[in-house]
């Protein structure tokens, strides 16, 4: 392992006649094939060598990490996730009549607007076209509920682009998943209207739009209650299954809460369907299957400890894996590529924190629901997990893994320790202090 | 002791005058007596606002104490402050104390017109959603209920928590919430409390705003701690008071 | 004569604009984020300091030569205390609602770096007249900066400005823009908009770049 320091001299001349001084500052790190750093949080280096293809074709071919590359670019992968989102957000649809059509629409628009203009500015990684924009706005427009009023939505969206992704740099920059920036600010801003939904499968829904839909900007949106009346329907029938628990101690029943067909209950999206897209989506391997397993298995795990402590008291783990948006934010959330750890061991460590936060802010915060916020804490412990989580190269045993050391951003298992110990200055406070 | 430096004299580009001579030396004596000197302006110019405002800080307070007790009891045209002691007797305070002694319980009594005792008026403290909610409300004797509330400070999340001020339906459970002493008169007979939107049945019970609970509690429960501390003491001595003294 | 005359003005708008305290040199963020839920409170904390500010400053540049440099940091803070005391009393004797609403952050404007850094950098070393002149430009920049982040603030999170209601009794407010993070929100965006001033104004100065060249 100590190519790195032996080809150095021989690398530099190739580069000193490159133009591309990106390229020629990232030879340091090149020669070493990692399977593991082969992922899409680098983008950066997949525009810089297609910037380096497009000049000519070099003789030698200087990069650093990932060197194993595939026909799956972003926008692949993009648009493949948005293929998986149309079959749920058609039930969406299907369920919730044109409020839920026109909400995604709206979102989806705001969200694609915002971009274009933070694209037009030359700030940020990314363009238009590479469908994660698109994705922002479905996967917002799904938590919120199907009559929020439309320019709630489009602050919603606006939001998410520029608070959560434009500010950041761009697509593979952002810290925080941008749809659940979005909808923390609006959960924030306007905490009635997000917690007010309406029953499914109401009669009229595709001719009818839901009331609050229509609010005239900056203006309050109706009552649903109200309208619900009018229908002859309880006000309370547009609770959610986790409001409902919450505020009035009822459990809702396992096949309305897979399904969502039966009855007027108000519950997002299928999360039947949701986990059926996901599991396409695993297998194309366009989406890591650890993170939504890890999710739920914690999440399980951790309610039904509780649960088997005082029955009473807790709901069951099945209601609590159902209900609310933990299945929409396992599988399609919590898998950002961006905002997730991108070490196995990581991943795990990840999911099963998201899980776990989920559970407890479920039974031990003011709100009923805590998907959002649980997947948000755990974006901003990624870099940290990724941290603590580093593979072990391969020919290295688990004990001689070099120590950490507190200079380097990552620990740099794939440099020797030669050339390691030559860029670090010594560590002068050794625990053990070595007898001379 | 300090040698003048020209360090300490960068000029900032934007200064008008030219840099002054630096500063002499300055013994012991210069520096003590600096002190002194500019601690002596200063004292007088706090002092100065201290008596200027005085009159006005004091006009004030009793302004907003009035004001929010009128609130409550809306017959009262004039106020006394009095104090609970912790064996029974109950002590009128004079203005400008504002110590409060450990043990004892602040109320106010609240005349109408005639000098007759139109009710008692006490504060109560809550722990809300972000912060303590402290509320002022208003007890009548006749009924052993209590007739208003209104808040002195609270920090809920506006348009949710702070309908406790506006919810007319929340605010409807206390035109005559039940403050019954038990016979004996040591504690209060039912416990105040705020129960969901809808159930409410008895007297005691206030009905909370759906999606405000926490903060509906918090009244109940700051209501309840209240009575619970006052009245025991103040209802055997409540002749005392009948008329303004 | 006339350059000191206009170096004094220089002096002045130097607070108000090129070193505004809040979007230039963002000091005192403390009481900018935590009064600026409406544009009364925001005003008032403005005004307050930006009396403290003058008096303290003035005093300190007329005592400036008899301060022993040893003991000037203990005298400073005495004399900026003194004022944020005046200005407690006057408060309370205004409006005990405006005191409740602005609540420790009266007392807190004794640590307002502002006040000090313009006693120790400015009216230390000049004399009276100038000394305020400068103070009255950063307290009323201070002033402004806290208006703008109260009146958004006010009229996003209360759709009323200055009490007056603006859009009607139908209007949403927006909850987060009376919480701490409306605060930061708001800011940001206003030190958005002066970075993007900024360097319009540089840009515009710069000459064009070739092309091909490397910054």
């Amino acid at each position: 392992m100590k190519i790195g320091k032996a080809f150095h001299p021989q690398i530099s001349p190739i580069c000193a006649d490159e133009k591309e001084p990106r390229a020629h500052a990232m030879t340091s790190v090149s020669l070493v094939c990692d399977l593991s750093w082969f992922n899409l949080r680098n983008l950066r280096n997949l525009r810089i060598d297609s910037r380096f293809y497009g000049m000519s074709a070099p003789l030698i071919e200087i990069r650093s990490a990932p060197h194993v590359q595939s026909a799956k670019t972003v926008e692949t992968i993009m648009r493949n996730v948005v293929y998986s989102l149309l079959p749920i957000c058609t039930f969406y649809v299907f369920q919730y009549g044109i409020s839920a059509l026109l909400s995604i629409a709206v979102v989806t628009g705001a969200c694609l607007l915002t971009e274009r203009f933070f694209v037009g500015t030359g700030t940020q990684a990314g363009r238009l076209s590479d469908y994660s924009a698109v994705i922002t706005g479905i996967l917002l427009a799904l938590t919120l509920p199907p009559g929020f009023p439309l320019w709630m939505g489009a602050v919603a969206g606006m939001v998410a682009i520029a608070l959560g992704k434009a500010l950041f740099g761009g697509i593979g920059f952002n810290v925080f998943n941008p749809a659940l920036v979005g909808r923390a600010f609006v959960q924030a801003a306007f905490p009635t209207a997000i917690a007010t939904y309406t029953p499914s499968f109401l009669p009229g829904r595709f001719t009818e739009f839901i009331p609050s839909t229509l609010a005239w900007p900056l203006m309050i949106p109706d009552s649903a209650a109200a309208w619900l009346k009018a229908k002859n329907l309880d006000a309370l029938a547009g609770a959610t299954p986790l409001a409902k628990w919450k505020f009035d101690g009822v459990l809702a029943n396992a096949d309305e809460l897979l399904t969502s067909l039966s009855g007027h209950m108000a519950v997002g999206p299928s999360p039947l369907l949701i986990l059926l897209c996901g599991a396409y989506l695993a297998s194309r391997r366009f989406m890591d299957w650890r993170i939504p397993l890890a999710v739920l298995g914690s999440a399980a795990l951790t309610a039904w400890l509780l649960f088997a402590f005082d029955p009473a008291r807790y709901p069951n783990p099945f209601f609590m894996l159902f209900s609310g948006g933990l299945i929409l934010g396992a599988v399609y959330m919590a898998t950002d590529m961006a905002t997730s750890p991108v070490t196995p061991k990581g991943m795990w460590v990840y999911g099963a924190l998201i899980g776990l936060l989920t559970v407890v802010i479920r039974y031990y915060s003011g709100l009923p629901e805590g998907v959002m916020y649980a997947i948000l804490i755990a974006n901003a412990a990624s870099p940290l997990i990724e941290k603590i989580t580093q593979p072990v190269p391969f020919g290295r045993g688990v004990l001689d893994r070099v120590k950490k050391r507190a200079t380097y951003p990552l620990n740099p298992g794939y440099i020797s320790r030669e050339e390691a110990s030559a860029v670090t200055p010594k560590k002068r406070f050794l625990p053990n202090k070595p007898k001379k | 002791m300090s040698e003048p430096s020209s360090t300490d004299k960068k000029v900032i580009p934007i200064a008008v005058a030219a840099p002054e001579a630096a500063p002499p030396e300055s013994p012991t004596g210069a520096m003590i007596r600096t002190l002194g000197l500019v601690s002596a302006i200063c004292g007088l110019i706090i002092v100065g606002a201290y008596q200027g405002t005085y009159d006005a800080v004091a006009a004030n307070k009793r302004i907003a104490t009035e004001r929010a007790v009128f609130k409550v009891l809306p017959k009262a045209k004039s106020i006394a402050e009095f104090l609970a002691q912790p064996g029974g007797g109950i002590l009128k305070v004079g203005a400008g104390e504002t110590a409060i002694p450990a043990g004892s319980v602040k109320f106010f009594a609240a005349y109408d017109e005639s000098g007759k005792l139109a009710g008692i008026a006490a504060e109560g403290v809550g722990k809300g959603y972000a912060d303590n909610v402290r509320i002022m409300f208003g007890y009548q004797p006749d009924c052993q209920c209590v007739v208003g509330i209104g808040v002195v400070s609270m920090r809920e999340t506006p348009g949710i928590g702070d309908k406790i001020i506006t919810d007319k339906e929340f605010l409807a459970n206390f035109t005559a919430l039940d403050v019954k002493l038990k016979a004996d008169l040591s504690a209060l007979a039912n416990e105040v409390k705020a129960v969901k939107r809808g159930s409410k049945t008895n007297a005691w019970q206030i009905d909370a705003i759906a999606g405000a609970t926490i903060t509906s509690r918090a009244v109940g429960k700051a209501i309840n701690d209240s009575a619970q501390a006052l009245l025991p003491r103040l209802v055997p001595k409540l002749d005392t008071l009948a008329t303004k003294s | 004569m006339n350059t000191a005359h206009y170096k004094t003005w220089d002096e002045f708008t130097e607070g108000i604009w090129r070193q505004n305290p809040v979007f230039v040199m963002v000091l005192g963020m403390c009481p900018v984020l935590a009064v600026s839920v409406s544009a009364v409170n925001a005003l008032s904390m403005g005004l307050a300091t930006l009396f403290v500010l003058v008096c303290s400053c003035g005093l300190v540049s007329l005592l400036r030569r008899m301060v022993p440099k040893e003991v000037r940091i203990a005298v400073y803070i005495v004399i900026i205390a003194t004022f944020v005391t005046a200005v407690d009393y006057a408060i309370q004797a205004i409006s005990l609602a405006l005191y409740d609403a602005l609540g420790a952050f009266i007392q807190l404007i004794v640590v307002n770096c502002i006040i000090l850094g313009r006693a120790e950098a400015h009216a230390s070393k000049n004399p009276p007249l100038p000394a305020m002149l400068n103070a009255a430009g950063m307290g009323i920049g201070f002033a402004i900066g806290l208006f703008a982040l109260g009146a958004v603030r006010e009229v996003l999170g209360a759709g009323t400005l200055f009490g007056i209601t603006l859009f009607g009794a139908g209007f949403q407010p927006w909850v987060i823009m009376v919480l701490p993070p409306g605060g930061f929100f708001v800011l940001g965006a206003w030190l958005l908009f002066f970075s993007w001033l900024e360097r319009r104004k540089l840009r515009r100065a710069a000459p064009p770049m070739e092309a091909g060249q490397h910054v």
